[in-house]
């Protein structure tokens, strides 16, 4: 098993015809990913890399009967492509884009959540690195050679820390079930607690590790949520010790704006809560090796 | 992004909230001009910077004359001022805003902002103007926007009932709280403060002090906002690095970072303080950059005088170790290298990368290991 996306799910590529789409489709695709197809405004009728593009997602959905989408749509229309996904039907969409307006995701989050829960959209993103089933299939900017197949979960705001924990993991010999890059915007589609439920029903995955940064009461909420429920151990990581207060750190969310949004604070929630802390981002895997050998 | 005062107050006017007459200047000369054309007896003179806390560290001044006025804009003007809010460098006074005095009344605080865990809108009162919210969050009341919606009448009603204000007040607050959430909303605000918003003695509200600072991923359908910009007023090699399609953020410490992604730019930061160091700076390099970029960020790094030692740390997903490889060792030998360099790559054509770096013949310090590569930088500094 696995979370989110297997070698089942088939996909769309909003944004499909542009650089990004075009170069993301085709490591997707050699991953093993079963992309049906892609989705360009204006460019319906098209054959690229072999699939077809649609004007829409609806029409999309109707001839290849995807359930999932990844978004590369530029940024100033991207919340759009976002709500098109959800009405048309699709249950996952992973958006890599960076830079969409933290208004415009406001409104989208306000739109899926119209949905009733049994036909709501799931969203993972934006800003991320996206998700990879290993083994199975990628959506996302990865690449899937960091990844090797094993049961551990990773859900990371960061990309490049989801890549160092994959490699670090690898080298105590622990493979990962799926990482969810879950993205570095101030509002995003599913926080840490949305994918750890989903961990926690994946009979596959044995333990999960959670990276976290600085700015955001997600972590903290994670914190509880697997205090209360995860039968799972979780082993966390806050980055972010020495970002001063008030500067947005790269990723719009990464920002300290209050005592609770510090690396400090958040590491002694989760700690509170029986996470195990890594103490630095080079013991990742080894303290999930621990954790794992104290059980 | 932020914005002064002035430009804050002129946007917020524009949406029906009551702010005192006033008008902005350069020099002396037309900070009297102001004060005569506005007329009356009495004027502020407030500095510009994008930081508050000005009235406690000098940067707001009372005058009884348009001579005052005159000495006033000439103490402020060109003056760097540092408040509570400013760190120890300050901020230059470019500019200074003259307005009416005005009477004084009850303050309030009201503040706008988006709420994470909310996912919303809210708009924030309370009857302690000029506190700080952060610390002091008893007796803030707060009010949650519908994104679908808007603010409603009734909860703008609410907030100036709920500040104990009297029925005629509440009209006149609920209006200026209503005006401030439409500025936030179709100006892609990221925060709108009044703070304080005056209740005069006979009934008026004005708002005396005002914050706005906006969403940098929606200027570009708020060109008008982008134009507001005051580069005197930030750090002028953020603006360069942001025009290179760089994230840098500048800090006290003396070992330069060059790093892919946000998340590992931070971890490794922390990790240089973890190992006894201090960080220069925070960098991202971005996804798949290209030599050249990777050169400018090299660039500059080594313009920082305070940086003693570099550190590269490198886990190429998108992005490429050779290019990375490449990128830096153009740049060193362009602009030479006068400080130990210590390079970590991992990930995508990390042979490759590895390759160009040790045919460079560059004495560039390669490691494969996360901490090893942050205490070898720390070490090369003793």
């Amino acid at each position: 098993m696995s979370i989110l996306i297997d070698e089942t799910t088939k996909v769309l590529i909003q944004g499909f015809t542009g650089d990004k789409g075009t170069f993301h489709a085709q490591e997707a695709i050699r991953y093993g990913t079963k992309v049906v197809g892609g989705v360009t405004p204006g460019k319906g009728g098209m054959e690229h890399l072999g699939l077809p593009v649609f004007n829409t997602v609806q029409e999309a959905v109707q001839a290849t009967g995807a359930t999932a989408s990844i978004i590369f749509v530029p940024a100033p229309f991207c919340a759009d492509a976002v709500m098109e996904a959800a009405e048309a039907g699709l249950r996952l969409s992973v958006v890599i884009t960076e830079g969409i307006p933290v208004g415009d995701m406001v409104r989208a989050k306000r739109y899926l959540a119209s949905f009733p829960a049994g036909e709501r959209l799931c969203m993972i993103g934006p800003n991320c690195a996206g998700v990879i089933s290993v083994g199975k299939a990628m959506l996302g900017i990865m690449t899937g050679g960091i990844y090797t197949r094993g049961s551990i979960g990773i859900v990371a705001r960061s990309g490049t820390l989801g890549y160092e924990a994959a490699a670090q993991l690898a080298r105590h010999g622990l493979g990962v079930t799926t990482s969810a890059g879950i993205g570095g915007d101030p509002i995003i589609g599913s926080s840490f607690v949305e994918v750890l439920k989903l961990f926690e029903q994946d009979d596959e995955t044995e333990a999960v590790m959670m990276i976290g940064e600085i700015g955001g009461p997600q972590e903290a909420e994670a914190a509880r949520w697997v205090k209360e429920n995860s039968s799972k151990p979780v082993v966390g990581f806050i980055a972010g010790v020495t970002a001063p207060p008030g500067r947005r750190m790269g990723h719009a969310g990464a920002i300290i704006s209050g005592d609770a949004d510090t690396a400090v604070a958040k590491a002694e929630i989760l700690r509170s809560c029986g996470i195990t802390v890594a103490d630095s981002p080079a013991e990742l895997g080894s303290t999930m090796a621990s954790v794992l050998a104290n059980r | 992004m932020d914005i002064h005062e002035h430009q804050a107050k002129d946007l917020l006017r524009d949406f029906g909230v009551p702010v005192p007459d006033g008008a902005v200047a350069f020099t002396r000369v037309q900070a009297i001009e102001v004060a005569q054309e506005l007329g009356g007896e009495r004027w502020a003179v407030k500095a510009q910077i994008h930081a508050g806390a000005r009235g406690k560290a000098g940067g707001i001044k009372l005058c009884d004359s348009t001579e005052e006025v005159g000495a006033a804009a000439d103490a402020l003007l060109g003056s760097n001022l540092v408040t509570l809010q400013t760190g120890p460098a300050g901020k230059k006074v470019t500019r200074v805003l003259i307005e009416q005095a005005q009477p004084s009344g009850a303050e309030f605080y009201i503040g706008i902002i988006l709420d994470r865990a909310l996912e919303r809108i809210c708009v924030i009162g309370s009857a302690a103007g000029g506190m700080e919210v952060e610390s002091n969050t008893e007796g803030v009341i707060m009010e949650t926007v519908d994104p679908a919606v808007g603010i409603t009448s009734f909860q703008a009603n609410r907030l100036g009932f709920r500040l104990g204000l009297a029925p005629p007040v509440v009209r006149q607050v609920a209006r200026a709280i209503t005006g401030a959430y439409r500025a936030f909303r179709d100006l892609d605000a990221t925060l709108v403060e009044i703070n304080p918003l005056m209740v005069t003695a006979d009934g008026k509200a004005l708002a005396l002090d005002a914050k706005m600072s906006f969403d940098n991923n929606a200027l570009f359908r708020h060109p008008q906002i982008n134009e507001l910009t005051d580069v005197t007023q930030g750090d002028p090699r953020e603006a360069q690095a942001a025009q290179q399609g760089l994230s840098y953020i500048g800090l006290d410490g003396n070992i330069g970072c060059i790093v892919n992604g946000a998340g590992l730019a931070m971890a490794t930061m922390d990790l240089i303080k973890k190992a006894g160091g201090e960080p220069a700076n925070f960098l991202d390099i971005g996804g798949g950059a290209s030599p050249e970029r990777v050169a400018n960020a090299f660039r500059l790094i080594v313009s920082d005088t305070q940086v003693r030692a570099i550190l590269v740390n490198i886990f190429a997903g998108i992005n490429r170790c050779d290019w990375v490889a490449s990128g830096i060792v153009q740049a060193v030998k362009e602009v030479g290298l006068n400080v130990p360099l210590v390079v970590r790559l991992a990930g995508t054509n990390l042979t490759e990368g590895l390759r160009i770096l040790r045919e460079s013949g560059l004495p560039i310090k390669s490691c494969d290991d996360l901490s090893e590569a942050a205490e070898q930088a720390v070490k090369t500094l003793s």
